[in-house]
Order: structure tokens, then C-alpha cells, then sequence
């Protein structure tokens, strides 16, 4: 019977500790603080921008003085709100008050992931290729993919700092106090600033996202101004702006972002496309030059992705020096090295382990995620929480880092598409792989390319970091090798080609009078 | 009740282990399928094949009292697509420990009732991967289930019901961030419950079990595969199955009994068509002092 009695009590103790772990997970951007710059920046009207010549090319009309009964009716709107706060309404002033460059950061990340999805075949085994003009029907426009995703990230974080350079350059110049400097009887619901509230360095944030998302996601304009509702009124609420702070920041963020849409419509992206005669030539030229060309792994064959990607207008560089940083070709296909480096990639293929099938998922960044360029956009944010930037130095960070990312992804499509070559499971049948099989050629690597050109930017500007940025980016490139879909050189020559982008982002913000 | 002495394997039969007799032995399972459903879509994948899992468990059942049993399994696992460049993945899966109790038996009408209270729990055994789907060996959720089955012999034969709820513990994956149908920056996805209803009717008498079986297996909550996507852990996966189960114990060889079943899912969402099948070896061994000293006898003769 005691014997009995403990193997039951035994039997309920082990259910019972199954059970007493909670279902609630906290969300790590969820918990950002309040954002509380350590200094204001108040110069960054003097900063270089991007496209901008000057932060007048935009017109800002002064904005009306504190004592009129204009200003005074704004003020009373911010008292009317609190007077009568709900639970939803506090939790959404502090959501934001985590800073606007990085909530609409996250929110580009989060449309990235829900459209990075191949379309389907169609019944006769092509593939349709995604509208903008008619985004909601399947397949929803747009393909997220990694290059696409890169150049969403570029474009709308240099309009988001374009756009602040000039809105702290007229904050400077109209110097008009917070609301609750004007008033004092206004609560305040985020950490007080010297920084003037007009224009309002948060509506700036998101007139430029706003206006760049319309052509970047068509299709999901409802949840985009339903979360630029939901900031602007937080904004208010919080006692940080008046409603004209928030009209005129508005106001220069689409401003600027036309510009930068304006650039996107001639960047050449809108080809990238390519057509079928274009499919065939690089398979036709590879074969000319004695190699063994990529195929789609694909069932049924799909188009190599955005082929003419490489062809697009960089940032940070005109194209000839896109052209002169490419790398030379890959070991030819019917080398000894190459042998040797298909035999490595069978190696890991066959001889996966618990460790380095985890480097493989961890830095996947396939189908329905944020890509690896929004892979290395949340690492840096999450790395930016605790420095106490201004908001314009969000954005500067966020620009520089992102450009550098678009020009990794042209110069690495560059690559892939001059030399065409193929994949390791394509040359040897046993090679499994231990992760998605991206539908593009293999030299060099996307992952390394973005890895190098992220993690020496971000090196440079959190120094103390630099370690851990490198070993993330060392990391991140072998496991497209361990997850055997990249040969070592894909992934070592990709790594110093993103290395030499990332360089040209350093020089550039060594040079824009931030630092 | 003699039927109750054929040897009863699994924790949702309303067949009872005789006090101090353990049933122990193996099973084989091979489970296969094309087609799935991406929500409700019924589609195929042509960068999949035929999706295949076999599994060797080693399960046991021991008699604590006539109406008191516990129940172990330990599955190997092992998965492979037949078509795509896609590593298949293999490994040790989720222990499952039950005890199953039984505090009602009695006649009614011309036949037997008998009422089970039945508690179960499963825990990985392994560090394996859930985020690899559809060729994960696992979802690496804890399990606690709670059963309540009713089982009513009249004659030869018999009919079984059981519901079950499942409670699903989170689990975490290699990724630190995941889209469901909005953004997570967690490596920890919430699982949702399970209901489950098993139907069993058949033969139940002498050396034979026979029986058709009818299931669903319902998650409660969880979101559909969108589309052209792959699946997650937390997908609301969903499955009616029919099935036959056939249970036979040797004369020639007492306590040692064969068992094969088959299921086919006839209806789901974001899980696959599969069709499984399955086959088994059990041996019952007594430990009671009385067949020991039976034994003990035996031997000095």
C-alpha cells in the first residue's frame, strides 16, 4: 500500500509541476522604457541630410504664439483628455513614449514579415508576380522578400531623418516651448525636454513612414493610419504636443517623404523583376563562360528573385563603385577547391547538431519574417533603447545602417547574378538542407553581405559593442554554411563585401556632424 | 472479465491491468501523407512529396490495483520528405506517464459499465526542434490531460467514449522573434489547449479485441497557416480520424498479445491527410507474490 501511495503521489507532482508554469510571455518591446534623451541635439538642422540640400528646402510656417487664443484652445483639447483617462488610452501613451523612429521601425518589420511569403504557382506552373496597383489581390502585393525588404527599411528610414534634420532645424529657429512648459497645470505622461515642441519631432516620424509605406504597402493603409491615429493622439494626450506641433511635423515628414518617392520610382527596383528572355540569358552566359549555371530547386521552377536587383541605384555610392567593389568570381565549379567546399557543405548537411541547428534557425530570417536586414534593424534598436538618443539620432543610426543593408543587398545581387552559380544541393543530391533553400543563386551570400555591412556600422557607433556585433554577424554567415545552403566562400567573400558597404556608412556619418 | 485480462495498452481503452501484472512492449508507426490543409485549403507541396514519420515507442502499463493503472510511452521519432532539398529530423520525443482509474463498474441492463477518471502528462525527453515544421519529430509543449471515459460491454461486444482536455504548456523556439498574425519579439509561443473525443466500438471477447474508432483531436485558439506559408507550433490544428484497432493474444505463448490499428484523417486544418499505421508486440509479466511462489515451485519440481 505505501508503495502504492507513493507512486501516486509521485504521479501527481510531476502533472502538477507541468502545469505551474504561466501561459503570459512579456514581449521584449514591450518593455521599453519611456524614451529620455541625454541630450537634446538641437542642432541637428545643422546635420547633413540625405537628399534634402538644405532642411529648407520645406516651408514651416512660424507657429502661433502661446498667448493667443489658438494655442489656448490646443492646450485646453490636451486638459479635456486628461481629464478622463482610460486604462487603453495610458497604456498607449506609454507604448509610444518608447520613442516614434523605433515604434515605426517595428511596425515596418512586423508589414515586412506579414508579406514576406512566396506567391503560389499558377495551374500551369508559372508564377504570378505581385501588383502594386492592385495590392489586395492574391498575390498580395508586396513579396517582402530580403531585397525588397532592404530598400524598405533604406527608404523610409532616411526620409524619417531627412525629415527630422529639418524639424530640428525649425524647432531650433521658432524655439516654441512643450505645452507643458507653457502651462504647468498639464500633467505630464512622459519624461519632460528642453527640445521645442514645434514641429513635433513624433508626427514628423510619422508623416515620413506614412507617406513611404503608401508605396512600399499599399495594401495595408487601414493598420497604417490606424497606428498613426493612435501615436499622434498619444502624443496629445501625453501632454507632449499641441495638435498644430503634431499638424506641422505632419506636414514636413510627407514633405520630405515625396522626395524620397519620387527617388524610389527611378531606382530601377520596379525592373527588377526581369522577364523570361532575361531568366534565360543568365543561364546562357554562365554556360558560355565553361560554369554550370544555377536552376531553381523549386517544384515547379520559379524565376531566380528580383534578378535585376543589383541593378538598383545605391545609396551610399554611385554604380561604378558598386561595380568596382564586386567580388571576383567564385571557384569555378569544376575545381578542386570547389570540391572540396561541396564536400564541406555535405559535411554539415549529414552531421548537424543540436548547437548549430540552433545558429541556423536563430538566423533563418526565411519566409514570414523580417528578413535578415530586419533581423540586424531589431538588434540595433533593441542595442539603441538603452543609449538615450535624441530622436533624430535614432533616425541618423537607423538611416545609415539601413542604407548601408540596400547597398549590401545590390552589391551582393550584383554578384549573384554576374556569376550565377549554383547551389550546393544542386551539384550534390545528398546535400539536405537545414533550412529553407532560397530561390537564387549562391555566391555570395545574402546573410553575410548584410551581417558585414551591419555589424561594421553598428561597430562604429557603440564601440563598447563592437565584440558582440561581430561575433552576431560571424555567426549569422556560418550558419547558411551549416545549414547547407552556402558554400565557405559565399559566406567569407559575402562577409568582407558587406564589410567594405558598411565602411562607406561609417565614412559617411563621420563626415554628417552628428558625432 | 476475462476479456479484461487480454492485455490493455493504452490509456484511452476501457481495459484494465490486473493488480501487480505489467504489460510491456513496442510499437512501430508509420504515418504518411500528401496532401494538407493550409487553413481550409486542401493543397499538396510539391517541395514536400509525401511528408513520412516513423516512430518506435516502447510503452508500458502496470497494475497498481484492479482499478488502479499507470501507463508509460517513449517514442523515437523520425521524419523525411520525399521530395525538396529539406532535412528530415529525428530523435527521442515526448515521455507520456498516465494513471488511469477506474471507481465505477457495475451491470446494467444486460451488460457491464465502467467509468475511468484518467490523468496523463507528456514532457520532451529531448532538446529537439519544434520550429522545423511539418518535419519537426515534436511540438515540445508539456502536456497535462484529464479524461473522463465511459466504457459499456454488452456480450461480445462493446462501445467507448472518452473526452479529453489537453492543457498545452508554451514552448520556446531557436528564433527570438516570430510573426503569428502580428509580431512577437519573444522566443516563446503560446500554446494553445486541446479538446479531444475518441469513439471506440468493436469485439471484445476471448482472445480478440476488434474495433472501428472515431476521433477528434480540436485546438482551442491558435491561428491558420497563411497562405503559401509554412506551418508553426501554434497553429489551430485540427483532425477527425477513423480508424480499426485489432488486438490478438497468443495461446500458445500466455501474457504475449499482437496488436495492429490503422487511422485515416478524414477531415483538418493546418495539419496533414495522414494515413497511419501500426503494429505491435506486448508481454505481460506478474508480479504478485503468488505467482512468484507459483514460479519459485515450479522451479524446484
Amino acid at each position: 500500500m505505501t508503495m502504492k501511495k507513493l507512486t501516486i503521489y509521485l504521479v501527481i507532482a510531476v502533472m502538477i509541476s507541468s502545469l505551474s508554469c504561466s501561459k503570459s510571455i512579456s514581449e521584449r518591446n514591450l518593455s521599453f522604457p519611456a524614451l529620455t534623451p541625454s541630450k537634446t541635439d538641437i542642432n541637428a538642422g545643422a546635420w547633413k541630410p540625405v537628399l534634402l540640400t538644405a532642411p529648407t528646402d520645406i516651408t514651416v510656417a512660424a507657429p502661433a504664439a502661446t498667448n493667443t487664443p489658438d494655442y489656448i484652445a490646443q492646450i485646453n483639447e490636451i486638459k479635456s483628455w486628461q481629464s478622463n483617462l482610460s486604462s487603453d488610452e495610458k497604456s498607449s501613451v506609454a507604448y509610444w513614449s518608447a520613442g516614434a523612429v523605433l515604434r515605426w521601425n517595428e511596425i515596418l518589420r512586423e508589414l515586412v514579415a506579414k508579406h514576406n511569403l512566396p506567391p503560389y504557382q499558377n495551374p500551369d506552373g508559372t508564377y504570378p508576380i505581385p501588383s502594386a496597383n492592385n495590392p489586395l489581390a492574391y498575390p498580395t502585393f508586396p513579396f517582402a522578400n530580403p531585397p525588397y525588404a532592404s530598400r524598405a527599411y533604406a527608404y523610409v528610414s532616411a526620409a524619417i531623418y531627412d525629415a527630422l534634420v529639418s524639424a530640428f532645424y525649425y524647432k531650433k529657429l521658432y524655439n516654441r516651448a512643450a505645452p507643458y512648459k507653457v502651462d504647468s497645470s498639464i500633467k505630464v505622461l512622459i519624461p519632460k525636454s528642453d527640445l521645442p515642441s514645434y514641429p513635433s519631432e513624433d508626427a514628423t516620424v510619422i508623416g515620413a513612414a506614412v507617406e513611404m509605406m503608401k508605396l512600399l504597402f499599399p495594401g495595408d493603409q487601414d493598420y497604417i493610419q490606424q497606428k498613426a491615429e493612435e501615436h499622434k493622439r498619444a502624443r496629445i494626450i501625453s501632454g507632449a504636443n499641441v495638435r498644430s506641433d503634431i499638424e506641422a511635423g505632419e506636414a514636413i515628414g510627407k514633405a520630405v517623404a515625396q522626395k524620397f518617392v519620387t527617388r524610389a520610382r527611378g531606382d530601377r527596383a520596379g525592373a527588377a523583376v526581369g522577364n523570361q528572355a532575361l531568366w534565360t540569358q543568365f543561364e546562357t552566359d554562365c554556360i558560355a563562360r565553361g560554369e554550370t549555371p544555377w536552376i531553381s530547386q523549386e517544384s515547379p521552377k520559379r524565376p531566380p528573385m528580383l534578378p535585376l536587383f543589383g541593378k538598383v541605384k545605391c545609396f551610399l555610392f554611385d554604380s561604378l563603385t558598386a561595380i568596382s567593389i564586386r567580388p571576383g568570381p567564385p571557384p569555378s565549379t569544376s575545381s578542386d577547391q570547389f570540391k572540396k567546399e561541396l564536400d564541406e557543405v555535405l559535411y554539415y548537411s549529414e552531421n548537424y547538431d543540436r548547437e548549430r541547428t540552433r545558429i541556423v534557425h536563430f538566423w533563418a530570417d526565411g519566409i514570414n519574417t523580417s528578413t535578415p536586414p530586419g533581423h540586424w534593424n531589431a538588434i540595433a534598436a533593441e542595442a539603441f533603447v538603452s543609449e538615450n538618443y535624441s530622436e533624430v539620432r535614432w533616425a541618423r543610426n537607423m538611416a545609415l545602417l539601413n542604407m548601408a543593408m540596400m547597398d549590401a543587398a545590390i552589391c551582393c545581387w550584383d554578384a549573384k547574378f554576374t556569376y550565377f552559380n549554383p547551389r550546393p544541393s544542386q551539384m550534390n543530391s545528398k546535400i539536405k538542407t537545414l533550412t529553407g533553400l532560397p530561390n537564387f543563386p549562391s555566391y555570395v551570400s545574402g546573410h553575410s553581405t548584410f551581417s558585414g555591412s551591419a555589424a561594421t556600422f553598428l561597430s562604429y557607433v557603440l564601440p563598447a559593442k563592437a565584440t558582440a556585433f561581430n561575433n552576431m554577424a560571424t555567426e549569422a554567415s556560418l550558419s547558411r554554411l551549416y545549414g547547407a545552403i552556402h558554400y565557405r566562400s559565399d559566406i567569407e567573400v559575402g562577409t568582407t563585401l558587406g564589410q567594405k558597404i558598411g565602411q562607406y556608412a561609417v565614412d559617411k556619418a563621420k563626415a554628417d556632424g552628428a558625432d | 472479465m476475462c476479456t479484461r485480462q487480454v492485455s490493455a495498452q493504452t490509456d484511452i481503452d476501457g481495459i484494465m491491468m490486473t493488480k501487480n501484472n505489467f504489460c510491456v512492449g513496442a510499437m512501430y508507426g508509420y504515418s504518411s501523407w500528401k496532401n494538407y490543409w493550409e487553413g481550409t485549403l486542401k493543397r499538396e507541396n510539391l517541395n514536400l512529396g509525401t511528408v513520412s514519420t516513423q516512430m518506435v515507442s516502447v510503452m508500458g502499463n502496470y497494475g497498481i490495483s484492479d482499478k488502479l493503472n499507470i501507463l508509460f510511452g517513449v517514442p523515437y521519432v523520425k521524419t523525411k520528405a520525399s521530395a525538396g532539398t529539406m532535412h528530415g529530423l529525428k530523435g527521442i520525443q515526448d515521455g507520456s506517464l498516465w494513471i488511469k482509474y477506474m471507481p465505477v463498474e457495475k451491470t446494467i441492463g444486460k451488460g457491464d459499465l465502467s467509468v475511468y477518471a484518467i490523468a496523463g502528462v507528456s514532457v520532451p525527453l529531448s532538446n529537439y526542434v519544434a520550429d522545423f515544421l511539418p518535419l519537426s519529430i515534436g511540438l515540445r509543449s508539456k502536456t497535462l490531460s484529464l479524461r473522463a471515459m465511459g466504457d459499456y460491454q454488452a456480450g461480445k461486444f462493446f462501445v467507448t467514449a472518452s473526452g479529453t482536455y489537453v492543457f498545452r504548456s508554451n514552448i520556446k523556439i531557436d528564433r527570438d522573434a516570430y510573426y503569428t498574425t502580428e509580431m512577437h519579439y519573444t522566443n516563446e509561443v503560446k500554446m494553445p489547449d486541446a479538446l479531444s473525443f475518441n469513439v471506440r466500438t468493436g469485439y471484445r471477447h476471448g482472445n480478440w479485441i476488434a474495433e472501428a474508432i472515431l476521433d477528434n483531436w480540436t485546438t482551442l485558439g491558435g491561428f491558420d497557416i497563411t497562405r503559401n506559408n509554412m506551418p508553426f507550433p501554434s497553429n489551430e490544428m485540427n483532425a477527425t480520424r477513423i480508424g480499426a484497432n485489432v488486438k490478438y493474444e497468443i495461446n500458445a505463448v500466455p501474457g504475449l498479445s499482437l496488436i495492429a490499428n490503422g487511422n485515416y484523417v478524414i477531415a483538418g486544418r493546418n495539419v496533414g491527410q495522414a494515413t497511419s499505421v501500426n503494429g505491435g508486440i506486448f508481454y505481460i509479466i506478474n508480479f504478485s507474490k503468488k505467482a512468484k511462489k507459483a514460479a519459485l515451485e515450479s522451479k524446484k519440481q
